[in-house]
């Protein structure tokens, strides 16, 4: 049995500067804004850590802000996570806190497609698969471990 | 009949509202028009009718408490007078309308588990631990499995008999569809053919089948996004 950590030293990058949003001009609190990248991003990247170490997706540069791709119209997303390892173990837990956070913060129109970035993952094309298939994420997100170990990583991070 | 006059395209009748989570699946009643069921991973079923003057939708009965987990699909007999609903809770439930008069009075009549985490459908069912089971019902509400289908790699999304032949048709995660047919009464249920990539199937995750009335189509979709026919 493999103890210890499935990857013992992260490579920590450094938080990336926010944006400040200019939309200084809109004041009505109800009008819908288009959702974008950069406040999917956001909502990634801030409340999501890495199941094994303390930092988020974003300090180990498991999302980028170029890994969101959102077309508001259609209601569409799909964020390509890039495992730290190879052979991460994690990846599964990691695409399904993604979709878990996406879904309990977006609007229910909107269609959450994950994947882990090409070339990233040894068993890629499986794991996005199982990552998609609905009827399997229901069936995970029924299971009060799986749901316990989301909801450990989704916890608010006090900054 | 002018068919090619008239406007063809889809308009929504009424929307149904009493669901608190996602409705996995809906099925006609074949016995005849205005009765639907559905079923939710609020873990309950709803029975709506038709009402015959007003033409709209009403809720008649709401199947809960039964089943613990969320319900995947429901299915009536070909007679409409038996509802089988299967549930991630790894049991199929069997209802029957009691008083015809009375909606209300659906009860569970019979409880069969399985042991696997998804099933199916009525007379049949697949699972999460890749096997299609067939089963038989006996007299004075009592159900015999007839028999256990192996051959899928992963979870079986869904099974269809064909509409005249005695004859099964699953589909799986594996990509693959799975023709079963039992060639006499002793030998049980073989699979004859598996269509799969190589024969012209599909190339992912293969999620349901349907057939024509005649039975000489099979439709299929799949999550590699092309429905086949």
């Amino acid at each position: 049995m493999v103890t210890g950590l499935i990857n013992e030293n992260p490579i920590i990058y450094p938080k990336k500067e926010r944006r400040v949003r200019t939309d200084s001009n809109n004041t009505d609190e109800f009008a819908a804004e288009p959702i974008d990248q950069l406040e999917i991003f956001d909502i990634l990247s801030l409340d999501i850590k890495d199941p094994e170490h303390p930092y988020s997706l974003e300090e180990l540069k498991v999302i980028t802000e170029d890994s969101v791709e959102v077309d508001d119209e259609t209601s569409h997303v799909r964020v390509t996570f890039t495992p730290t390892m190879e052979h991460c173990s994690m990846a599964t837990i990691i695409g399904l806190c993604v979709r878990v956070k996406l879904m309990r913060s977006l609007p229910p129109r909107y269609k959450i497609d994950i994947r882990v970035a090409p070339g990233s993952h040894a068993t890629e094309d499986a794991l996005n698969k199982q990552l998609n298939d609905k009827e399997r994420v229901a069936a995970a997100l029924e299971n009060p471990n799986l749901v316990e170990m989301v909801d450990e990583c989704l916890l608010p991070s006090d900054e | 009949m002018e068919l090619m006059d008239t406007n063809l395209g889809l308009v929504e009748v009424q929307k149904l509202e009493g669901h608190t989570d996602r409705v996995w699946s809906v099925a006609w009643n074949p016995a005849g028009d205005g009765v639907l069921a559905s079923c939710s991973g609020d873990q309950a079923v709803r029975i709506w009718e038709q009402s015959e003057l007003s033409r709209s939708w009403t809720c008649k009965a709401v199947l809960e408490d039964v089943h613990t987990r969320t319900v995947r699909s429901c299915a009536w007999s070909p007679s409409g007078k038996l509802l089988a609903t299967s549930s991630f809770d790894g049991t199929t439930c069997v209802w029957q309308n009691f008083d015809s008069t009375d909606p209300e009075g659906m009860k569970a009549k019979s409880k069969v588990y399985h042991g696997m985490h998804l099933v199916h459908c009525l007379q049949h069912a697949c699972g999460k631990d890749k096997s299609v089971w067939i089963w038989e019902i006996l007299p004075k509400n009592k159900f015999d499995c007839a028999a256990v289908l192996s051959g899928h790699r992963q979870d079986v999304k869904m099974v269809q008999w064909h509409p005249t032949m005695d004859v099964l048709f699953s589909c799986s995660y594996d990509n693959t569809i799975k023709v079963w047919l039992s060639e006499d009464e002793y030998d049980g249920y073989n699979c004859v053919q598996t269509l799969s990539e190589s024969n012209n199937g599909h190339s992912s995750t293969v999620w349901a089948i349907s057939f024509n009335a005649a039975g000489d189509r099979m439709v299929t979709c799949s999550d590699d996004l092309i429905v086949k026919i």
